[in-house]
């Protein structure tokens, strides 16, 4: 996002009344709904939706309203809209040789999964700011992240990047931050808590 | 003859197809083919390829594509692109079905992907009726 893009962004914050929408977007399996689950918890008590180690558990778009952080004297009213992982191809195989789902609830979970990444799409038109996860334990280079930084950018949406799962052997978090240089990124695990104070005083200053 | 076709796409044919780029993709990716584009695509067109894409997926004979592109990359922009906020034009895309292309190693400069070959996937497929037994 250019410098002049952010003045206008602020000056257009001053004079918004609705609430904002902040989409927490990213791949399969990312951490987003624990992520989600992290901060509806911490500011309203309530979870938003079951975690799962198999990709795809979220398959349809979850939204907790009216949530409102404070950090540094300052604050943030939003709602919080989880969204289904956007991958480039869902394979039910998968489910059934490295998860063990019986070969027709594989099938109808890949099905309902291409029409959660359909929806999570259409959804970036309806939001005013991202929460990028992304796995710190993987190469942040794959196409699905590159793609939403690219549109993220192309839409002028303000974007923090989580770089999350910091609490696994092999999180390199630096190494998503080296690849998307013009965006703050915040190591967290939304699993353990790590990150979090960091993330929401990030928020506070980014999203306000 | 059999075989995989891998399509080398310019920047002329790329332009000609306009707004039917994203139909010719994934119609070739579902004949099985693997392209090569010189341009790559832009970011709301690799958006799209992808909302295109899992309409398409049938779960039998198409499970989606395998795009170890560069993309419209944004980790490296010019000084006057960060101030305007623009991002550079798109790059080299590779893409191809997922059943038969995996992308090895990718990162800012260098692109490494696999073609399965028919005796990978004939292993695979003898493997699942196995396991499905």
């Amino acid at each position: 996002m250019g410098i002049l893009d952010n003045v206008l962004r602020k000056l257009r914050g001053l004079f918004r009344k609705k609430q904002a929408s902040i989409g927490i977007y990213g791949p399969p399996n990312a951490g987003k709904t624990t992520l989600a689950n992290r901060i509806s918890r911490d500011w309203t008590g309530k979870p938003l939706g079951k975690t799962s180690d198999v990709p795809h558990e979220t398959r349809h778009v979850k939204e907790r309203k009216e949530i409102v952080i404070k950090a540094a004297r300052s604050r943030i009213n939003f709602d919080i809209v989880d969204t289904p992982g956007i991958a480039t191809k869902i394979d039910f195989h998968n489910f059934v040789e490295d998860h063990g789902l019986d070969p027709a609830e594989a099938r109808n979970r890949a099905k309902e999964a291409t029409e959660g990444v359909i929806e999570a799409i259409k959804w970036l038109d309806r939001v005013d700011g991202v929460l990028l996860v992304m796995d710190s334990t993987e190469d942040p280079y794959n196409q699905v992240n590159v793609t939403l930084i690219g549109n993220l950018e192309a839409r002028k949406l303000p974007t923090i990047i989580i770089a999350n799962k910091t609490d696994l052997q092999g999180s390199n978090w630096g190494s998503i931050r080296d690849a998307f240089p013009d965006h703050p990124t915040v190591p967290v695990s939304a699993l353990t808590g790590k990150g979090m104070d960091k993330l929401y005083s990030t928020m506070v200053d980014h999203f306000r | 003859m059999e075989g995989i076709s891998i399509d080398l796409i310019s920047n002329e044919r790329l332009d000609e197809l306009g707004g039917d780029k994203i139909r010719f993709i994934i119609d070739a990716v579902k004949k099985g083919k693997v392209m090569v584009l010189e341009k790559g695509l832009t970011p709301a067109e690799e958006l799209e390829l992808i909302r295109v894409t899992m309409s398409e997926i049938d779960h039998d004979h198409f499970i989606g594509l395998e795009t170890p592109g560069f993309s419209g990359n944004v980790t490296k922009r010019t000084f006057l692109q960060r101030i305007l906020g623009r991002t550079p034009s798109p790059r080299m895309m590779v893409v191809g079905p997922a059943h038969l292309l995996r992308t090895i190693k990718k990162d800012g400069r260098t692109i490494q992907a696999i073609i399965l070959t028919r005796d990978d996937r004939v292993m695979k497929e003898e493997l699942r009726a196995v396991l499905e037994e």
